[in-house]
């Protein structure tokens, strides 16, 4: 078997399952009707689950990638929304765990781990998959410190987040080189929150616009050397796809399970419409492919547990399991006819929520000119 | 404070199946867990401990696998963990249980506090806990939906049917508790992955110093004859039919010749 949990990892997964039943699930629908839950995502922080991967010195819970992937698995099988509002607090947690200075991590890892809300700022209204054209500017200031000017947009987190880590060009001239990362600290002068999407799915997130105002940053806010924040963006990224491919799996396990249950009580032309092949051969397609998005996943998670470079594997985990889970939340729709397009049935929203997994933290075409050129670099 | 809960690890599933040779409950496959009521008395315990200071031991009798049920405890917030494991020990009824579960107490020592759940959910008989409290020769206080610790003294609510009594007992004294006493917290991450860093001790009753005539199937006065499912209920239904006011008065003439009015 390759999925081998360690003993501690089968409690971390039996408790968040249990409270991903109890708590979170309850709450989805509520959720995509009214948006970000903060009595939930108390409810979450007090659990310490928020920092199941930083490091126990800074009040986490000292668990790895396959930690931390388990944790997402199971949430996403409750809400896709607080799967992913998870992954991009991760995200951004994760870009100072590894590039932060001592004073930083001491600083902000215990907020992090402790509930306080982190986000990831790097694509803007003119520049999503293409990084680099990003146009946020941070020139030096006078006094040591920093000027950050420009926007932001499509940041899960941003309106709620306490702490934003944004990448900005310092140095317009040098494309991806040029770009650097810093902390900034919701409630700063001339950061703006602006109108919050309406968006398709994962409508529990929240989502907005930022505007950047002559925000002055005090020196130790630049997060890494000057000029690495593109190479800071694509290490987080890999990791964040494989939250991707945990959430994926998630999502199509939820929106199996519901339309199992009605396939094996709905009755049409004298059985249970489970003892159809056309219905029975949708669950033996679908259950094959939750299980390669899992063994994918975990895979790819004991990959970074081991330190090992896995930017590859990590893209053809999103690319496969989110393109997969958007079907097989339509299939399992269709499983239950009439009943799949009511809002009743839940599965509608996985539809929904699913979409965006093949779109944000890396879209399936720019993944698929990631992998198809590492690959046919490969001798 | 050195507190010692008491948990059972029980069958996690309503769906309850007898195995038709043995008439027992078929517990291979089925998940188990923390018998609920045990959850709340390890909350109590936590609770008192973080106002008290103090350690908390759980204590368990049962077949290997209920280690998982001390795990999960010490996941909760417990300092040690001791599991009565023996052959010996086996298809005990509550006194043979109580019995070791006694010994066990004895041979950890210095206690201030012994909690239990009120009951399991699948023997229902309530009797361990305070058939323990007797073989200690300690006072109880059952059926507690309170809790609290005072100048060498526990005092709790106890409620009964229409009424609610405060009743204090010197420690060293048990107490059971009920469901309404707390809402269990869920086992935090971090003590999850301290939790299997924490002392477990297996005893088997010859390290308890047990009578082999108390303890087991041979210490056991009472055996379970027979288990079976209820008898399935009547669910006949019959329907009336005609105008509104008809209907209602030959439902309640039905009420009425069957004394339900």
């Amino acid at each position: 078997m390759l999925i081998n949990f360690t003993e501690e990892q089968k409690m971390v997964r039996d408790m968040v399952r249990e409270f991903t039943k109890k708590e979170i699930e309850p709450r989805d629908k509520w959720m995509d009707e009214n948006g970000f839950d903060f009595d939930l995502h108390k409810k979450i922080s007090e659990t310490g689950l928020a920092g199941i991967h930083i490091p126990e010195e800074y009040g986490g819970g000292g668990g790895d990638a396959v930690t931390s992937a388990i944790v997402i698995h199971e949430m996403a099988k409750g809400s896709g929304s607080v799967a992913l509002a998870l992954d991009a607090h991760w995200l951004a947690a994760d870009t100072i765990l590894y590039h932060g200075s001592d004073e930083q991590k001491k600083k902000y890892l215990p907020m992090a781990a402790a509930g306080k809300i982190f986000a990831f700022g790097l694509t803007e209204p003119c520049a999503g998959s293409d990084a680099a054209g990003i146009k946020s500017n941070v020139v030096p200031a006078p006094d040591g410190g920093w000027i950050l000017n420009g926007s932001k947009a499509w940041i899960t987190n941003s309106g709620v987040a306490d702490i934003y880590t944004i990448l900005a060009k310092t140095d317009p001239s040098a494309g991806s080189k040029g770009i650097s990362a810093f902390i900034v600290p919701n409630g700063i002068k001339g950061l703006n929150i602006g109108k919050f999407e309406d968006k398709m799915g994962c409508r529990g997130s929240a989502t907005c616009e930022l505007s950047f105002d002559n925000i002055h940053l005090p020196a130790d806010a630049l997060l890494g050397p000057l000029g690495s924040g593109f190479k800071i963006a694509m290490m987080a990224l890999d990791g964040a796809r494989i939250s991707i491919g945990a959430i994926a799996a998630g999502l199509s396990e939820h929106a199996m399970t519901i339309a199992k249950n009605y396939a094996n009580e709905r009755m049409t032309f004298g059985k249970p419409i489970a003892k159809h092949q056309g219905i029975m051969f949708k669950f033996a397609d679908i259950s094959a492919e939750i299980r390669a998005m899992e063994l994918m996943t975990y895979d790819t998670a004991a990959m970074k547990a081991a330190g090992k470079r896995h930017t590859v594997e990590a893209a053809q985990t999103k690319l496969f399991s989110a393109t997969r889970c958007t079907q097989i939340c339509l299939e399992c729709q269709q499983v239950l006819g009439g009943n799949g397009y009511s809002r009743e049935y839940h599965i509608e929203r996985f539809v929904r929520d699913a979409k965006l997994l093949e779109i944000g933290e890396g879209t399936n075409e720019i993944l698929r000119m990631l992998i198809g050129s590492s690959i046919l670099a490969q001798k | 404070m050195k507190i010692l809960v008491f948990v059972k690890q029980v069958p996690d599933t309503d769906d309850v199946k007898l195995d038709p040779k043995t008439g027992n409950i078929m517990r291979e496959g089925v998940p188990s867990t923390i018998n609920p009521l045990d959850a709340n008395a390890i909350e109590a315990a936590i609770q008192l401990k973080e106002k008290h200071g103090g350690t908390i031991a759980a204590i368990s009798m049962g077949p290997p696998q209920a280690e998982d049920a001390l795990k999960k405890a010490l996941a909760l917030g417990c300092d040690e963990a001791y599991l009565l494991c023996d052959r010996a020990l086996g298809g005990a009824d509550t006194r043979a249980t109580a019995y070791a579960l006694a010994k066990a107490a004895e041979k950890i020592g210095d206690y201030d506090l012994l909690l239990f759940g009120r009951h399991a959910i699948d023997g229902d008989t309530a009797q361990t806990g305070p058939a323990t409290a007797s073989f200690l020769d300690v006072p109880q206080i059952t059926l507690a939906a309170s809790i609290a610790v005072e100048d060498g003294w526990v005092i709790c609510d106890r409620v009964l049917e229409n009424t609610v009594q405060k009743v204090k007992a010197k420690l060293p004294a048990a107490v059971t508790v009920t469901a309404d006493i707390n809402t269990p917290r869920y086992a935090t991450p971090l003590n999850i992955m301290k939790a299997l860093k924490k002392p477990r001790t297996i005893w088997s009753s010859a390290d308890l110093n047990c009578d082999p005539n108390q303890i087991g199937q041979i210490g056991s006065p009472s055996s379970t004859k027979k288990i079976f499912e209820p008898p399935k209920r009547n669910t006949d239904t019959k329907y009336f039919t005609g105008n509104p006011e008809d209907m209602a008065v030959a439902f309640v003439d039905m009420l009425a010749a069957e004394h339900l009015v």
